[in-house]
């Protein structure tokens, strides 16, 4: 038998819409390997639970297969479904049950009787951190411990696949970082699925992402990878005094810049730009002798990684062909280390600017605004 | 089939946990104490003819409240989720919430036992048309709240399940009552046919009716058949 645990051919799904149907997932094709955990990334509405609700037998895809542990979502819905462990979007649970009654219904449901099923129920609680709990009331649990509630529902009857739908969405921190260790600590004897719109879980807790944007899977590849693809350095450079359109035309004029933004937010008379040189170089003393030609007095000029969030924006907004096409050109490119000592604040206020990116990706060129000035 | 059960238990004590099933179980039971006593008093008869004409229509309102939520409320919590990613077929969870609620249903027909028992210490009973009764009852309740459970599978709207099945069990309750005013004939003897009282008024005599059992079974059935349809039809939809 071969390692691969899941795999996803063509899954396309329609639904119903006013007038014409709407496609949730378009051609999803996908392999996942035993022993991997892989973040499924993608903005709300993109199809990651779609493509999970495929995957669980919840729902049928419009076409399109799936294998799951060598067994057919079409022809063997039973053999899939239990080969999985499902803990499906904001967990949702029978809460008038107690934990322990509740884990104890889900065993039996499992196939799990006697012995056996105290056994794993005691494994899953432990594994779980729910000791504490195991008398209470799941309504009267803190998110947290719901949370941990799904999981330990998902691990009862030791699925080899797990697949978890938002697992850290609406924890606290605290919690988020408890939920990821234990997601790691499991990932270690299980293949893991889980999905996200959040960039730090993915980072933190997978060795895989699969970047999918309106239904179609733009980017695979190891965290590491991704941000290695998309290596282009930006400068991030401040100036006291100027008028913004000059200086931008002032910077757009160096050779090997491909284009100028300003970005808002800059303390007091400062004005801030973000310079993307076209291929990987250093454009320091470029910039610097721009500014002493051009008579702007510079007081800040730092040199900013491409981060995974930029890589994400970049893939997710706009044409999705064009971005992978974009992010195979720049693997092309040198690449050097990149330094990622640019303020967490700028980063901030980047994404400030553009709020709706991460929202609404469709029908956005993607490419709009950052011409502008170049 | 254990799947089966596994969910029936479930359900049967979860009904425990809210406020639904006491409401009814009181209900149900105060309204038969007072009908029983009354009878037995005023017209100094022993019979369980009370329960025959009553029970249906409390049933119109006590089926669809105790099934309303059995598949709409999962479905709006999501819960549905978790329950249909588990190795069971759809089929088994129809019937497992059905057991559900019908287990449920048994218990109150058992409570309301004592009442016939007290009547026949004091006075003359028969005790064959009562177990006849009793099997019409169940079956009556059997049908009702499978109508009640289909339309929870339809909505995941409670209110609407309960209406929509409130209705339905309204008008099987309702066409041997307007059968005077009904053309004689096809339409008359179809409506004779569909309606819950004539067959558990059969029942209710003493006799014991394969038609009669098979009309209570085929609505149980139909309706328990839809109820899966309308379940399964998320995959496609």
């Amino acid at each position: 038998m071969s390692d691969v645990m899941i795999e996803a051919r063509d899954l396309t799904k329609l639904y119903p819409g006013a007038g014409k149907p709407v496609t949730a997932v378009s051609k999803v094709s996908f392999e996942v390997r035993k022993g991997e955990v892989v973040g499924l990334l993608g903005p709300n509405g993109a199809g990651k639970t779609t493509t999970m609700k495929i995957l669980t037998c919840f729902i049928a895809p419009t076409t399109g297969t799936a294998k799951v542990n060598g067994a057919d979502v079409w022809d063997d819905p039973m053999g899939v479904r239990a080969a999985i462990g499902y803990l499906p979007e904001s967990t949702p649970l029978y809460t008038e049950m107690m934990v322990y009654e509740y884990l104890q219904w889900v065993a039996r449901m499992r196939g799990l009787v006697g012995e056996r099923a105290s056994q794993r129920i005691k494994i899953a609680i432990e594994q779980t951190g729910l000791g504490d709990v195991i008398a209470k009331e799941i309504r009267a649990l803190s998110k947290g411990y719901r949370q941990r509630v799904g999981i330990a529902q998902a691990l009862v009857h030791e699925p080899p696949i797990l697949i978890l739908d938002e697992p850290m969405s609406g924890l606290d921190p605290n919690q988020a970082l408890e939920i990821r260790d234990l997601i790691k600590t499991i990932g270690k004897e299980r293949t893991v699925i889980l999905s996200t719109h959040n960039l730090a879980e993915v980072q933190a807790s997978c060795n895989r992402v699969l970047i999918i944007a309106k239904g179609k899977i733009v980017a695979d590849d190891t965290p590491d990878g991704l941000r290695d693809t998309a290596g282009r350095r930006r400068f991030v450079t401040s100036v006291l005094n100027g008028d913004g359109s000059k200086v931008r035309e002032a910077f757009g004029r160096i050779s090997g810049v491909d284009r100028v933004k300003q970005l808002a937010g800059a303390p007091g008379d400062e004005l801030r730009f973000e310079i993307v040189p076209a291929k990987d170089q250093d454009l320091r003393p470029e910039i610097f002798k721009a500014a002493v030609d051009g008579g702007f007095v510079l007081v800040e000029l730092v040199t900013e990684g491409q981060n995974l969030e930029n890589v994400f924006r970049d893939l997710t907004t706009g044409d999705p062909k064009r971005a992978k096409a974009k992010a195979k050109a720049k693997a092309k490119a040198e690449k050097e280390p990149e330094p990622e000592e640019a303020p967490e604040e700028e980063k901030a206020e980047e994404a400030a600017e553009e709020p709706d990116e991460l929202d609404e990706p469709a029908g956005d060129d993607g490419d709009d605004d950052e011409k502008e000035g170049a | 089939m254990k799947n089966t059960l596994a969910i029936a238990r479930r359900q049967f004590a979860s009904y425990f946990n809210g406020p639904v099933a006491y409401i009814v179980l009181c209900a149900v039971l105060v309204i038969f104490g007072f009908l029983f006593w009354r009878f037995f008093f005023l017209y100094q008869v022993a019979s369980v003819r009370q329960m025959v004409v009553w029970m249906p229509v409390m049933l119109i309102v006590a089926a669809p409240a105790l099934t309303m939520g059995l598949l709409a409320e999962e479905k709006r919590t999501g819960t549905i989720e978790l329950l249909l990613t588990m190795p069971v077929r759809d089929a088994e969870v129809i019937l497992g919430k059905f057991l559900g609620v019908l287990g449920l249903y048994a218990v109150l027909l058992v409570l309301t036992i004592p009442y016939p028992v007290s009547v026949a210490s004091l006075g003359n009973l028969d005790n064959g048309p009562v177990m006849t009764a009793y099997l019409g009852l169940f079956l009556t309740g059997a049908a009702m709240l499978a109508i009640g459970l289909m339309f929870s599978s339809f909505t995941t709207n409670q209110i609407v399940a309960f209406f929509s099945g409130g209705f339905i069990c309204f008008f099987l309750w309702l066409l041997d009552k307007i059968l005077p005013f009904l053309p004689s004939g096809v339409v008359g003897d179809v409506a004779e046919y569909l309606a819950v009282g004539s067959h558990l008024e059969d029942m209710a005599r003493g006799v014991v009716d394969t038609r009669d059992i098979v009309y209570f079974l085929s609505i149980t059935g139909f309706a328990l058949m839809l109820g899966f349809r309308g379940l399964e039809s998320r995959r496609w939809r």
